[in-house]
Order: structure tokens, then C-alpha cells, then sequence
């Protein structure tokens, strides 16, 4: 508790200490003989010890010309109920309003610290290393690109860099979510935020501390509750009409239906006097009043959002605003690019068939000829023969574009490529019912086999598609460049609903606005890329994920939701997190309103007295609150 | 230009009246208050001197809601 709450907690206590034994006396309960003026002097001491704050907001209100604030509805009345002699209403109206206060502001303070706690990854210093050897500590803002610091066990990496003396385990936990251990050794990257856990490390920094993974980060959380939500801003706007209304509906309330029984003289057998008359509907306006203190829904749909961006982003899911955590909860198609989402983009040989020769020496010959290629195809080719390559035994080298490769290996021609080179060059060829990329090869001019290349799947992009599904995603598409045969296989591999193959990368864009237009009314799509070469895709479609986009700047840039680890489930877990917490959201809307309606009514009817009011505003604020908090825990979703 | 604020204010409502001042101000073209992250973004008009400004900024919020501070 900061001081401002103990100040406040302390006068509560004083207060109700004052207002129980007074309260039983005004009510009769226990019977002292004192004069009615020494009562009202005395209910003032707990009335103005704990209330002052708020009768001095309500004047410099009215003064600065902002009238309808909370502080003028309380005060307004709790002085009206003293005036007409509930001076036990009046006080205890006040009392439990500064309870709900405190609790709100200890709740919000609290959570917001929990939440802080979470991405907590912010380093609080670099070690530098002088010239006899001892370690210096300095600020993180001082060191300049370039530098080289040293990270002991147990500390944060204050800055991206590549380590270039050491090894050790860095845990990435903080930053995505994933619990394995990362294993670096000279010349690996590290970025900024992990946590060193076993050896010392030396590091070459490669940014300043701004430009850092772990600043940038902190940077875009923080500011994702800057961008408001429907919601949001639906009840900010709410709130300001609300309290206005409320405050004219009252005052309506307190004069024309006893001016109207007054003139006709209807209903006024249930009064005494003209002056009850009055007294009965001026306590009903004051409860009205007491009733419509907007701060219950007010602060819980921000605290539901925070919650919900710390939590998520605790799962190594960074969410830029409130607003796109409302859009992923819409979310009923999920277009996806295929290399680097579904499949890891990292293309290996699978399979050598048909080889007139030893497949390794068919190898051989094909890495030797893709030698000085530099497509992802040869590198796969070259890893899989494995040796080195010596580009001397490469002679006549010709690439032609669309086709392939002819060269002499050794002094024997070679040729390798697509099926059009084959036809090209009038040579047999056996037809692959293999998935991927197919390299024919000819040897001396005969048909020597073909080489099959394909991208492996991710572990979990099956899984990722039947959770999508549970989680109410209708369609899954996947848009890719690769060839019809291999987007079918892929997709019924891994359980899509549908593909677009043979794409040019502009082709995307127009797929992605043409799902666009099948989404009608509340339904959303959401694209997921790898951030290289899609972010006009990315930003184009209601929501773009970007996923294993840690370090990549591109695609922190373009997109909306960043997943920091490359592992598709995160798209479905990302999507119950967004649901989970305009579910609570909403409810807490809802239940505001309800209850707030209901009591208005029933106070406009003289069934519900102050206190009645009064337990009702604060519950319901109470009770707005610590469902807000649940957001925060999304673990196990 | 923008420019982020620490801000200081007990309620929910009480940072969307100090969003609502400060949008008024002369010299500012928008503002965000953020209550759960306590800081108010704002964004200055073109030529417009945010210290001074930011003076403006923090009467009116005084304004409006009395114990809310700005740390400038």
C-alpha cells in the first residue's frame, strides 16, 4: 500500500470506530439521552474525517465548471440524507464509498504490479570489463554498439550481441515462453532479456540498449494499452453521458411526482404531510444519485485488457493493443503462409530414386554442379552430400534460368534440374508421385535418377490446426508458391481446410481480399507469416500474426500480434486468451449494467433505500474488479 | 511530434476526463491517457513547444480532476 491508501485505510478506521456507536443510538438500539443537534454535530466528526477529500473535489468541481463527477453525485447525496435526518444513511453512504475506493485503487496498483512482475525482463545494468580485469557496472543506456560485456551466471542479457568467448544455457523464457533452455557458444546470437544460467559469457554487442529485443519489447507492451478498444471506448463514452443523465433523472425524481400528487392530489393518502411527501422523494433522488457512480465498469474493461496483454505476453505471445486482443477473439479464418509456419522452411533430400548409379555418387555429382548456387535448393543438396566441395572439378558450367544446371564433373556431363530440362535436352525421365521439389539428373547423357527435396512440417502444425478448430476457427487456408501437388499434400497432411497454390507473392494480397470478402458481419481473418517478404499480406488482413519473429524487426513492425517463438499452437492459444478475456469483459458489462439498472428502478420506486445503493455500487465494483484479474491467468488455457 | 508522460490519477474515469483536458489544449493534436500503464502519450501539434504546452496540459487536468499529476 502506498501512503495516499494508508491515509485513506486509517481514516476509515477511525470513521467506523465513530459511526457504529453512534449509528445504534440513532437508530434506538441503545438508548442514550442527548439533544437531536449534538447528534447531527457528532455524525459529522466520521462524516467529514472520512469524506472531506470528497466534499473539497465536489466544490473545486462546481467551481472549475465540471460539475457531474463522482465526488458531486456522493456528496450531493450523503448531504441531502443528513439534511433530511438519515444522518446514519448519509454517513455510511460516504464510509463505503472511500471502502470501494481503496479497494480499487489497492487492486489496480496491485495488479498492475503483478503484471509488471511478469514482463519483467527489463536489465538493470551491463558489466564491463576494465583493462586489469575487474568487472564494472554501468547503466545499460551507456554502452555504446559494439562493446564487449560480460554476463555472469544468474544475470540478464542487457544487450543483443554475439558472444564471442564462453558457453552457456540461456533460459528465453521471459521472452517466449518457452521453459527449454537455449544452449550458445561463440559466434550465436543472444539477444537481450534471457537469462544466463550456467557459464560466464562474453558478449560483442550488436545495438544500443533502444534498439535492444528486451527495450523494444517492454516498449510495444506498454504501449498495447494505449490503443483502446470497442470496448473501451464504448464505455468511456457511456460514462459520459451516463452520470449527466443520472444526475437530471434525479432531480427530476425529487420534483415531479410530488408536484404532480400535489396538484392532483392523486396518491397522497399514503403521506402525512406535504413536507413527508417531499422528504420520500428527495431520499429517492439521493439514492439515485448514490447508484449511479460509473467506476465499476469504468476501471474493470482496461483492467480485463492489461491483464490479458501481460498474460499473454507472459505465454510469448506480444499483443500490440487492446483492440487487436477484441479482433483475434472474432477470428474465424486463419490464412496461412507455408514456409516458416507450417513447415519450418528448411528444406532437406528425402529420398533419391531410381538411380542408375550410387546414390551418393549421384549426390555428389548434383552438389558439384549446383556449387556455386546460392538458392535454398543447392544449400539442401550441398548439406546432403555433406563433404567439401571443390569447385575446380567443375568445368563448362551453364545455368539456365527456369531449368537448371548442365556442367562437366570430372570431365563428365551433368545436367540438373526440372522436368523441362530433361524435355529440354530429350532425355527419359521417370515422373515422381513423391511430395516436393523433384531434381532430375543426367549423367553422360543418360537418365540417372532424381533427387527428392523436400520441407519438413513442424512438429506441432497438426495439432495446431485440430486446436484452431476446437477454438471456433471455421476455415484454415494456406496460401503458398509451391506447386499444386505439394499444397495438397501438405494440407491434408496437416488437416487445412483449404490452400491457394502456385502463388507470386503479390498474388497473396488479392487471395487475402478475397477471403476478406467471405468474412461478412462480426467474422475476422487473421493471416499468419513469418514476417520475411509478407508484411503488405500481414497488414492487409484484419489481423496479422508474425510468429517466430523474435529479432526481426520487419515483422515486429507490421504486425499486430507477434508469437516470439515459431510454434503454430500458439496461434490457437492466442485466440482462447483473446476469447477468455472479452468473455470477461463482456460479463462485466453486462452484470454492471444489469445491476445498476435494477437498482435504479428499484430505487425510483422507493424500494431500495442508501443502503442498499450503496453495497451495490461497491460490490459490483469489487466483484468487476477480481474478475477483470482472472484475465491475467491464462497458463493453462 | 510525441512524447510520453508518467502520470499520477486514483481512477479509471478520472484518466479519461484528463485524456479529455488535455485533447483540448491548444497545441495538442491528440492524447492517450493510459491508466493501467499510468502514462499519458501526447501528440503535439506541428511548431507547437511541448514544454510549454505540457504546462497547459497539466492546469487543465488540475482541472478537471484535482489530485492527478504529470511528471514533466
Amino acid at each position: 500500500m502506498n501512503k495516499k491508501q494508508k491515509n485513506l485505510l486509517i481514516r476509515i478506521i477511525i470513521a467506523a470506530v465513530f459511526f457504529v456507536p453512534l449509528y445504534l443510538i440513532s437508530e434506538d438500539i441503545v438508548h442514550v439521552d442527548m439533544p437531536g443537534w449534538a447528534l447531527i454535530l457528532l455524525f459529522l466528526v466520521p462524516y467529514l474525517t472520512v469524506g472531506y477529500d470528497i466534499l473539497r473535489k465536489a466544490l473545486l468541481g462546481i467551481k472549475n465548471g465540471k460539475v457531474f463527477d463522482e465526488c458531486f453525485l456522493m456528496t450531493v447525496a450523503t448531504v441531502g440524507a443528513i439534511a433530511l435526518g438519515e444522518y446514519g444513511e448519509g454517513v455510511a453512504v460516504m464510509l463505503l464509498y472511500q471502502v470501494g475506493e481503496l479497494f480499487q485503487s489497492y487492486a489496480v496498483g496491485k495488479s498492475r504490479r503483478n503484471i509488471s512482475e511478469l514482463m519483467d525482463i527489463r536489465p538493470d545494468y551491463a558489466n564491463i570489463e576494465s583493462e586489469d580485469g575487474t568487472l564494472e557496472r554501468v547503466d545499460p543506456d551507456e554502452v555504446e554498439a559494439g562493446s564487449i560485456i560480460v554476463v555472469q551466471p544468474g544475470e540478464k542479457v542487457p544487450i543483443d550481441g554475439i558472444v564471442v568467448e564462453g558457453a552457456s544455457a540461456l533460459n528465453t523464457a521471459a521472452l517466449t515462453g518457452e521453459s527449454k533452455p537455449r544452449e550458445v557458444g561463440v559466434d550465436d546470437d543472444v539477444l537481450s532479456g534471457s537469462i544466463n544460467m550456467s557459464g560466464v559469457l562474453k558478449i560483442r554487442t550488436t545495438a544500443e540498449f533502444d534498439e535492444s529485443t528486451a527495450s523494444k519489447i517492454l516498449d510495444l507492451v506498454e504501449n498495447a494499452a494505449s490503443r483502446k478498444s470497442k470496448s473501451e471506448n464504448f464505455i468511456s463514452k457511456f460514462a459520459r453521458v451516463y452520470t449527466p443523465f443520472v444526475c437530471y433523472a434525479a432531480l427530476a425524481l425529487a420534483l415531479v411526482p410530488p408536484l404532480f400528487m400535489l396538484l392532483t392530489k392523486v396518491g397522497m393518502a399514503g403521506y402525512a404531510s406535504a413536507g413527508a411527501l417531499w422528504r420520500d422523494w428527495i431520499l429517492r433522488a439521493c439514492t439515485f444519485l448514490v447508484i449511479s457512480c460509473p467506476c465499476a465498469v469504468v476501471i474493470s474493461i482496461p483492467l480485463s485488457f492489461f491483464a490479458g496483454i501481460g498474460g499473454a505476453s507472459n505465454q510469448g505471445i506480444l499483443v500490440k493493443g487492446s483492440n487487436y486482443l477484441e479482433t483475434l477473439s472474432e477470428v474465424t479464418t486463419v490464412a496461412f503462409d507455408k514456409t516458416g509456419t507450417i513447415t519450418k522452411g528448411n528444406f532437406e533430400v528425402t529420398a533419391v530414386h531410381h538411380s542408375s548409379i550410387d546414390e551418393s555418387k549421384l549426390l555428389e555429382y548434383a552438389a558439384l554442379a549446383e556449387c556455386h548456387s546460392s538458392h535454398p535448393i543447392s544449400l539442401s543438396l550441398k548439406k546432403a552430400y555433406g563433404k567439401h566441395i571443390d569447385p575446380k572439378r567443375v568445368t563448362e558450367l551453364e545455368e539456365i534460368s527456369g531449368h537448371g544446371i548442365v556442367a562437366k564433373v570430372d570431365g563428365t556431363a551433368v545436367a540438373v534440374g526440372n522436368e523441362k530440362l530433361m524435355n529440354r535436352r530429350g532425355i527419359a525421365f521417370h515422373r515422381c508421385h513423391h511430395v516436393g521439389t523433384i531434381i532430375h539428373m543426367a549423367v553422360a547423357g543418360e537418365y540417372a535418377g532424381h533427387i527428392v527435396i523436400a520441407d519438413e512440417l513442424k512438429e506441432h502444425s497438426r495439432e495446431a490446426m485440430a486446436q484452431l478448430r476446437k477454438a471456433g476457427v471455421e476455415k484454415t487456408v494456406m496460401l503458398t508458391g509451391d506447386a499444386e501437388a505439394v499444397a495438397a499434400a501438405v494440407a491434408k497432411e496437416v488437416g487445412l481446410t483449404d490452400y491457394r497454390a502456385e502463388l507470386l507473392p503479390q498474388d497473396k494480397v488479392a487471395c487475402v481480399e478475397e477471403l476478406l470478402r467471405e468474412c461478412t458481419g462480426n467474422k475476422k481473418l487473421a493471416f499468419v507469416g513469418d514476417g520475411i517478404n509478407d508484411a503488405p499480406v500481414l497488414s492487409r488482413a484484419d489481423i496479422g500474426i508474425a510468429m517466430g519473429a523474435l529479432g526481426s524487426d520487419a515483422a515486429i513492425e507490421a504486425a499486430d500480434i507477434v508469437l516470439m517463438d515459431d510454434d503454430p499452437i500458439k496461434i490457437a492459444k492466442a485466440i482462447r486468451i483473446s476469447r477468455k478475456c472479452l468473455g470477461i469483459v463482456k460479463q462485466n458489462i453486462a452484470f454492471a449494467l444489469v445491476v445498476k439498472a435494477v437498482c435504479l428502478v428499484l430505487g425510483a420506486l422507493g424500494l431500495a433505500n442508501m443502503w442498499v445503493a450503496i453495497i451495490a455500487d461497491v460490490g459490483v465494483m469489487i466483484l468487476a474488479v477480481l474478475n477483470a484479474i482472472r484475465c491475467l491467468f491464462v497458463k493453462n488455457l | 511530434m510525441k512524447k510520453t508522460y508518467k502520470i499520477e490519477v486514483d481512477c479509471a474515469n478520472c484518466a479519461n476526463l484528463m485524456e479529455e483536458a488535455a485533447k483540448k489544449t491548444a497545441g495538442v493534436k491528440d492524447c492517450v491517457v493510459s491508466f493501467m500503464t499510468l502514462k499519458m502519450k501526447v501528440e503535439f501539434e506541428e511548431g507547437a513547444d511541448p514544454a510549454a504546452v505540457m504546462q497547459e496540459v497539466r492546469a487543465n487536468c488540475k482541472k478537471v480532476e484535482d489530485d492527478c499529476e504529470i511528471f514533466l
